[in-house]
């Protein structure tokens, strides 16, 4: 994936990526899980476990809320990864990828027309939630600046974990096993920081939370919310979503080879 | 130059299943050729190798002059494809869907955009241009994939299955525009189960059995092949003796069926005036008199010694046939 090939490809991906935006806002089943359950989800906790920032070894923040969007954000990103995953099993499912693998362009630019457009949601779910956050009293640490590496940093993620959605959607070519790896996204968001910093989890899940790429990623996003933005912690965090990446294309890249050369 | 060439084309899946075991086949410029088969027979795996939606396991084939694996974008370049089902994105509009399929080719956006206005017109789905594609009958969706597959001008156009489930309106419709593209120079490689749709649209007929051709020719031979065409005459029963001695002047008495008397024509069709002269002229009176041709389905049941799956026409919603 040179940058002659992205650009040769570019129109193909942008064309693409507008197809599965538009794709997720014309379908609710595609958009909830974005926006609304992690929304739903951060009210919950916000009201029901603000009192936490008491506890003698939270880290000092301006508010619960503030110390929640990060989590809020990535669950938004983890989700957009799923969601993308679902609508190109059912893509795979109806033939309408047979119409894209017809056509005379990289296969590899499809998938990353899918990816373009989780990215595109993955910028839509950070500004959601930044949006909520200053609405409800959040505060951002990191100014316009933080922001802006804010959204970019949940719209990489996006992308990185569409592309595991990607895979694995290639690999299976139906909704309903893509559907089923739902759950899993709460295992891998509750044994990180997303939720709770990771000094105040109990063993062995601390340790778990501590290696777990989402914990960087997660707390790259907060440093500019509840701190100001760190070299460190953008650095960790690129460093999180460049693992993550990686595997994904490397997946993606086996996945697509195997549908193309088996049919199925 | 032909257009499509296969050489002992194969493709065996992983479980040892054999779909296609050497098709060999010829397409010329400018034909149409209908490929028939039952469901399974290998119809679809054939197409899927053709437009290098699959990679054979054996064989070669050329199309447009390019070979299928080792010049596979530029078969994609030359090849217009409408697959079984009509694989359409039912939250797109038609207008969505075929400038996308513009982009996907190459084309500017202008130029896409002026495509699309152009061949949503010619399928007569300017009105339902907005629409989302969900909303659309089965043939409306038939003739907007018909349409994306055209938007690059194809030299050769693959069509799978295009008119499976359509009422027999909508499948005129199909049809109609099929031999339009043919007129106009496209190459045409369709494959189908409807006996009547490939005597109607084709130049050449291949059936196909169980992954392999068992016969191939024009609609013609391959029916004359398979026999002449019979004569079928309703008559009286006391008069059936001097009718069958009437009727045997002219060919082989065939043995009764259902009250008429029935001749195989020696010199065909052209022999019927001639009949019913004679049998005028020999007094008798006729109750009703039909010309048996021999069909496509014959020469199936002769070549493979079983009838055609979906050898009668379906019938589904109607429609209107969109606007000359």
């Amino acid at each position: 994936m040179t940058p002659a090939f992205l650009r040769a490809n570019l129109n193909v991906i942008g064309a693409l990526g507008a197809r599965s935006v538009k794709q997720t806002f014309r379908r609710p089943q595609l958009l909830a899980p974005i926006l609304v359950f992690p929304t739903l989800l951060l009210a919950i906790q916000t009201g029901g476990a603000g009192s936490a920032v008491n506890l003698p070894e939270f880290p000092a923040v301006n508010g619960f809320l503030d110390s929640m969007l990060a989590g809020a954000m990535i669950q938004s990103t983890l989700l957009a990864g799923n969601s993308g995953a679902i609508a190109f099993a059912v893509d795979i499912e109806m033939g309408f990828t047979d119409r894209l693998f017809a056509a005379p362009i990289s296969r590899f630019a499809i998938v990353l027309g899918r990816l373009a457009g989780t990215f595109v949601l993955g910028i839509v779910a950070a500004v959601w939630f930044l949006a909520i956050g200053l609405i409800f009293g959040a505060s951002i640490e990191g100014g316009v600046g933080g922001a802006l590496l804010v959204i970019g940093l949940v719209a990489l993620s996006a992308a990185a974990f569409g592309g595991l959605g990607a895979a694995i959607a290639l690999r299976a070519g139906r909704a309903s096993v893509v559907q089923g790896l739902f759950p899993l996204v709460f295992v891998i968001l509750f044994l990180s920081s997303a939720f709770f910093p990771a000094n105040l989890i109990l063993e062995p899940a601390r340790s778990v939370a501590d290696y777990n790429p989402l914990s960087f990623i997660v707390e790259g996003v907060r440093d500019n919310i509840v701190f100001s933005p760190s070299l460190e912690g953008l650095a960790e965090a690129l460093g999180a979503i460049a693992l993550i990446g990686a595997i994904s294309i490397s997946l993606t890249v086996l996945a697509l080879r195997h549908r193309l050369r088996t049919g199925g | 130059m032909p257009a499509i060439e296969a050489k002992s084309l194969e493709r065996t899946f992983s479980d040892d299943v054999v779909a296609v075991a050497g098709v060999d086949l010829e397409v010329n410029e400018g034909q149409i050729y209908a490929f028939l088969g039952p469901n399974g027979a290998g119809k679809t795996t054939t197409v899927r190798m053709l437009t290098t939606l699959l990679r054979p396991t054996g064989g070669s084939a050329r199309v447009a002059g390019f070979d299928v694996i080792d010049e596979a974008a530029d078969v994609r370049r030359a090849i217009g494809v409408a697959l079984q089902e009509a694989a359409l994105d039912p939250l797109m509009t038609g207008r969505e869907l075929i400038r996308l399929q513009a982009t996907l080719h190459g084309i500017s956006r202008p130029e896409g955009r002026r495509r699309a206005d152009e061949l949503l017109d010619r399928v007569g789905l300017t009105r339902a241009a907005d629409r989302r594609v969900g909303t659309y009958s089965g043939g409306m969706r038939r003739r907007l994939d018909l349409a994306s597959a055209l938007v690059h001008e194809p030299i050769v156009l693959f069509l799978d299955e295009p008119t499976t489930g359509l009422d027999p309106v909508s499948r005129k419709a199909i049809w109609q525009e099929v031999s339009k593209l043919n007129d106009e120079g496209t190459t045409v490689f369709l494959t189908t189960q409807y006996l009547e749709e490939a005597d109607q649209l084709a130049d050449n007929v291949g059936i196909i059995s169980a992954g392999r051709i068992v016969a191939e020719d024009t609609p013609a031979r391959l029916k004359a092949e398979v026999g002449r065409p019979h004569l079928e005459v309703k008559i009286a029963e006391d008069e059936h003796a001097l009718a069958t001695e009437v009727v045997a002047r002219f060919g082989q008495p065939l043995p009764s069926k259902d009250g008429a008397v029935l001749v195989e024509l020696a010199r065909g069709a052209s022999e019927v005036a001639t009949v019913v002269r004679a049998l005028d002229d020999a007094g008798l009176c006729v109750e009703s008199l039909d010309l048996v041709e021999p069909t496509l389905d014959d020469v199936f049941v002769a070549k493979t010694g079983q009838h055609l799956e979906g050898g009668e026409t379906e019938t589904g919603e109607t429609e209107a046939i969109p606007a000359p």
